[in-house]
Formats: structure tokens, C-alpha cells, sequence
């Protein structure tokens, strides 16, 4: 192949220069913090701590002690113990059903956004039909129905997570598919499959992992709620939404019981948010920009 | 034209359903192309030329309606299988759009789009299609293209964008290069580099090109042949060389006064061209150019001009009045 006298010279490309933009310290204190709940969550088996089960009658609502860390609850169980594995059933639930969202939305979405027509008109239907319930009475219900358990309310949540996901990446595909390089990588004959998997999805992606992030924290709190009211994971499993429900009937004595688990599910929530929001702000202008 | 016909245009339109009514963006059009030539396709914003590449290229819009039959090599691309076309895009057909931001993806590397569209047409494994990719930069006149593999196209300057956009079209190798508008979005001074690239790209790989654009300085000494579009219809059509020296479309004659003249005095008000293009949704019986023609008669207002011989068999033009003659044509 020929070379050509490059009128640039001895020009030396400086390599790609990571954007190491100045994310705040509320970001980074928010990810340190869901470091150590997820962390804290699935070591918990291998922590040396009293079984969140164990009921000891004669140490009810126990202050705080050296066998304790947290005191134990009107039960006599460990709360610490019972707040770690609480973490477990509500990151699980708070973290697979925006999962079966993300996918089943977006894969939805993004279909009906590229190919459009009939398909999508079903599609958007049918999303409307699902969000034209009532949530809360469709997952209380479901699960009067179905019977509790942890993965009943996974599923459910999760399938009730798919019109927004797959409102976000219909959208933006739609945005994307009337962009040049779409008809640009066709007039390059690339395939459907090509089109979606290699042009489309980097592109989506970033938006809904961005408002995934916010589907983990909103699912935590439905979760919570639903555990409240005791329509969530069957007791004596813990969760934090059940704990705050079990904490209201001793508020008078022992204020923490309840205020512990409602701390660890606002901090969690808040950095959920917190991150994807300055994910999304990440990826927003961006797009505009190029 | 002695080299074989490559592409040929025949009696093609293109209708496109809007909720104004029909539009007819491509009005009837011929033209063919023979291997390794240069066809310039010059019109005003909205003439329908972006959407005559379209239809070249089988990209519509989904709603478009189009009739005629484009032959490319022997076959008919509008009634081709979905899949035999996909193959000969990209392959055999390539094309540079006319924003070089908008055309590359944002999110993948040069490096990857470049590889990626190699090792689907070519087959080749990831190391050679590393090395071609690299060899094409350095064709397309981008220093450094080791590194530039590993950039994403915000990293690089209009021009640089619109080089990989090149490099990517002429990767496979195609007999036909379709430049839409390559140079309408960047610099001045790029505009020249860029249009000399595509023309001696164009020469090496003895492929056939066609420039779409506005501007008749363009297509002025890089093509063999030259077709001015007017509302969906080619009104004049002729070899570069001749329409220049002897074009007999007002419309032509027009759009060259409307370019700037380096030599004018400064505040020389620009000659522009009176009125607007007619609204492509309400069809006019006569010459579509006659509200906006100096030598407009009854004849140009009733009847349309059909696309009748010059001098020479080359040289075709729509008008019943053409600059240079004598006498009035008989319609």
C-alpha cells in the first residue's frame, strides 16, 4: 500500500486521556457505603455473628452489650445479625427485579423502538395495560395469591419494572435508529442483529444502567413497604422493611429497633440514588454532545 | 463513455406520504455511471438529491415509495433479496455521509468500527483486519493510526472524523463510492484536502463516485461528468468540461452566478437566485424552475421541458428556453 507524505510529520497521537472528572466526595462516600452493605450481605454466613433466629427470652430488648453490638429485638434475636441479613433479602430482591426489568424491558424496548411498527404498537400496548394497575394492590394480591416468598416478590416487582425500563430504551433507541451512523453502519450492510447489538446497545445501555441503579433503590423501598405490612418474605426470614414493622410495636422502649433498619434502608436508598444520578449526569450531556 | 456501465438509474422516483400529501422527492430521474468515473449530482437543500442516494443505495425511509429500477452490475438493487443486497452494501457499495459527527458511532472506538466492518465483509482474522485498518488510516492521511484505533470519534477533530468515515467506506474495496455531501459540514480549508482525497482514492482503486452537493465548485474539476437536480428532476446533465463552458439551463446558469467571486468588490450584493423552491407536495404543471426563471414564457408555465439532446448525445437539458439559442425550441 502506498504511504503518504503526511504534512503533519514526526506527530505523536497522545493515547485516549481518561476523563477523570471530579465525581464529589458524596459519590464516593455513597459507593464506599454500598461497598460494605454488599460486602457485609454476602459475607454473612462467614461473619462470627449470633444466628438472626436465635430467640433468647430472658435478654428482650437488651441494650447494646459486648455479646450484642446492636442490642437484640422484642424476640431476644440479635439485631445486628438480624440487620445483616436483612440486607440480604432486601439487596437480593432490591437488586434481581430491576435485573428482570433491565432485561426484559430493554430488549422490548429497544425491538420495538428499531423496528416499529405493529410490534411495537403491541408492545407500548400492552406496557400501558400493566402500568393501568394499581402496584402496590397488584403485588398485594399477587402475593396473597402466589403465597410469600422471596422469589414470588422478586418476580413480581420485577415484571412490574418493565414498562418504565422498556419506556427508557424505547425512547432512546428511537432518538438513535433516526441517527446517521444507524444508516451508515446499514449502508455498510450490517445485519439487524448487528445494528442492535453492536450500534444500538453501548448506546442504550448507559441510560438504563443509569436508571436501573434508580430501580434498585425504588425496589428496596417497595420491598420495605411491602415487608411492613407484612405481605413480604415470610417471617422469622429478616428483612428490613419486616424489622421496622416488628420495631413499631416497642417504640416507646426501644426507639432503635425500629430506627436501626429504617437508618440502613434511607442510607442505602440515598447512595442508590445518589449513583445513579451522577451516572446519569455522566451520560446525559455526552450524548448531546456528540 | 467507453468504460462498461456500472450503475444505471432508471426512470427512477421516490414518493414519500406526508401528512401534507404526497411528496415527490425524486421525479423521474436516468443516469448511469460507468466504472471509475466521476458523476457530480449538484442541487439546492430539498432538490431530492440526498434522497436519490438513498434510493441508489435501497436505505429509504420505510414509508417511501419507489418506483423504477436502479441497476448496479447486472442486477436490479430494488427488486434484489434483502440478503443479496445486504452483502453487496459495504462490499461492492459504499457510502460517506455528510456529518462525519453523526456518522460514526459514538460509543465504539475508530479501531472497532473499522476492524468490525472488515472482518464482516472480508473475513479476515483480527490481526490482518488490525493492520489493513491501520495501512487505510494512513491512507486517508490520519498521522499516528496506531493510536487513533483506540480513540472514539469525539476524540477527533470534523476532518479527522470525516477521513475515518473514508476509510471505513473504502475498506472492502467498493466499485462504488456514494459521497453525500462529504464536505458540507467542516471547514473551508478542509473541504479541498477531503475532496482531493476522495479524488485520488477514487483514481487508485479505479472505483466510481458519485458527489452529491450544493455547491457547483465542487464538482467543478474532480468530476467526468456533471447532473444538476431541480425539485426532484435532473434538468441538465452534461460533461463537466461542457456544462461549464456551455450550459443552457437557466438553472445552471443561476446557481453558478450564486457562487461568490473571490475578484468582487467588497459589499458586491451576492446574485441570488429570486423565490423559493416549489413546495414539493403541490406539483406544478409547467417547468418546476418557471416562478423563478427569467426567460419564462405560457409554454414553460403549461407544459414540463422533457430532457432533450443538446449538440451532443452527452449533453442533456430540461428547457425550452435554453441560454445560447437563437430561436425558441418547438415544444
Amino acid at each position: 500500500m502506498a504511504t503518504l507524505e503526511l504534512d503533519i510529520g514526526e506527530d505523536v497521537a497522545v493515547g485516549p486521556v481518561r476523563r477523570t472528572g471530579r465525581l464529589g466526595m458524596l459519590f464516593w462516600m455513597a459507593v464506599g457505603w454500598l461497598v460494605l452493605v454488599f460486602a457485609v450481605a454476602a459475607l454473612a454466613s462467614l461473619l462470627p455473628l449470633p444466628s438472626p433466629t436465635d430467640m433468647d427470652m430472658l435478654e428482650r430488648r437488651a441494650p447494646p452489650s459486648a455479646a450484642h453490638w446492636l442490642g437484640t429485638d422484642g424476640l431476644g434475636r440479635d439485631e445486628l445479625s438480624r440487620l445483616i441479613y436483612g440486607a440480604q433479602i432486601s439487596l437480593v430482591v432490591g437488586v434481581c427485579a430491576p435485573i428482570i426489568g433491565l432485561v426484559i424491558g430493554g430488549t422490548l424496548g429497544m425491538l420495538a423502538g428499531y423496528f416499529r411498527g405493529r410490534f411495537e404498537t403491541l408492545v407500548v400496548g400492552s406496557m400501558d395495560v400493566l402500568l393501568a394497575f394499581p402496584p402496590l394492590i397488584l403485588v398485594l394480591a399477587i402475593i396473597a395469591f402466589l403465597g410469600q416468598s422471596v422469589l414470588n416478590l422478586t418476580v413480581i416487582l420485577g415484571v412490574l419494572g418493565i414498562p418504565a425500563f422498556m419506556r427508557v430504551a424505547r425512547a432512546t433507541t428511537l432518538t438513535l435508529s433516526r441517527r446517521e451512523f444507524v444508516i451508515a453502519a446499514q449502508a455498510l450492510g450490517a445485519t439487524h442483529a448487528r445494528i442492535l447489538l453492536r450500534e444500538l446497545l453501548p448506546n442504550v445501555l448507559l441510560p438504563l444502567l443509569a436508571f436501573f441503579l434508580l430501580g434498585v433503590a425504588v425496589t428496596i423501598v417497595v420491598e420495605g413497604s411491602l415487608s411492613f405490612l407484612g405481605f413480604g418474605v415470610p417471617p422469622p426470614i429478616s428483612s428490613w422493611g419486616s424489622m421496622i414493622g416488628e420495631g413499631r410495636e416497642s417504640l416507646e422502649v426501644a426507639a432503635r429497633l425500629a430506627f436501626l433498619p429504617a437508618v440502613a434502608m434511607f442510607l442505602t436508598v440515598l447512595a442508590f440514588n445518589l449513583v445513579g444520578d451522577t451516572l446519569r449526569a455522566l451520560t446525559d450531556p455526552r450524548q448531546g454532545a456528540l | 463513455m467507453n468504460e462498461p456501465v456500472l450503475l444505471s438509474v432508471e426512470d427512477v422516483s421516490v414518493d414519500l406520504p406526508t401528512p401534507r400529501g404526497n411528496l415527490r422527492a425524486v421525479d423521474h430521474v436516468d443516469l448511469t455511471i460507468g466504472a471509475g468515473r466521476t458523476l457530480g449530482v449538484v442541487g439546492e437543500s430539498g432538490c431530492g438529491k440526498t434522497m436519490l442516494s438513498r434510493a441508489i443505495l435501497q436505505l429509504l425511509p420505510k414509508k417511501a415509495k419507489l418506483s423504477g429500477r436502479v441497476m448496479f452490475d447486472g442486477q436490479d438493487l430494488v427488486r434484489l433479496d434483502p440478503e443479496r443486497l445486504r452483502k453487496l452494501r459495504g462490499r461492492s457499495l459504499a457510502v460517506v455521509f455528510q456529518d462525519p459527527m453523526t456518522s460514526l458511532n459514538p460509543v465504539l472506538t475508530i479501531g472497532t468500527q473499522l476492524i468490525e466492518t472488515l472482518q464482516e465483509h472480508l473475513e479476515l482474522d483480527l490481526a490482518a483486519a488490525k493492520m489493513r485498518s491501520i495501512e487505510l488510516l494512513a491512507a486517508v492521511g490520519i498521522p499516528a493510526p496506531e493510536q487513533r484505533l483506540l480513540q472514539y470519534p469525539h476524540q477527533l477533530s470534523g476532518g479527522m472524523r470525516q477521513r475515518v468515515a473514508i476509510a471505513i467506506a473504502l475498506s472492502c474495496e467498493p466499485k462504488l463510492l456514494i459521497a453525500d455531501e462529504p464536505t458540507t459540514a467542516l471547514d473551508v480549508t478542509i473541504q479541498a484536502q477531503i475532496l482531493d482525497l476522495l479524488a485520488r482514492e477514487q483514481r487508485r482503486r479505479h472505483m466510481a463516485m458519485i458527489i452529491i452537493t450544493h455547491d457547483l465548485g465542487v464538482v467543478a474539476g474532480r468530476t467526468d461528468e456533471v447532473a444538476v437536480m431541480y425539485a426532484g428532476r435532473i434538468v441538465e446533465r452534461a460533461p463537466t468540461h461542457d456544462l461549464f463552458k456551455k450550459m443552457r439551463m437557466p438553472y445552471t446558469e443561476a446557481l453558478l452566478a450564486a457562487i461568490p467571486k473571490i475578484d468582487a468588490a467588497p459589499h458586491t450584493p451576492l446574485p441570488a437566485i429570486s423565490g423559493r423552491p416549489p413546495d414539493p407536495t403541490r406539483p406544478i404543471p409547467g417547468c418546476s424552475f418557471s416562478p423563478r426563471c427569467r426567460y419564462t414564457t405560457e409554454l414553460c408555465r403549461r407544459e414540463k421541458p422533457p430532457l432533450a439532446e443538446a449538440e451532443s448525445p452527452a449533453h442533456r437539458f430540461a428547457c425550452f428556453h435554453p441560454i445560447g439559442a437563437a430561436a425558441v425550441v418547438p415544444a
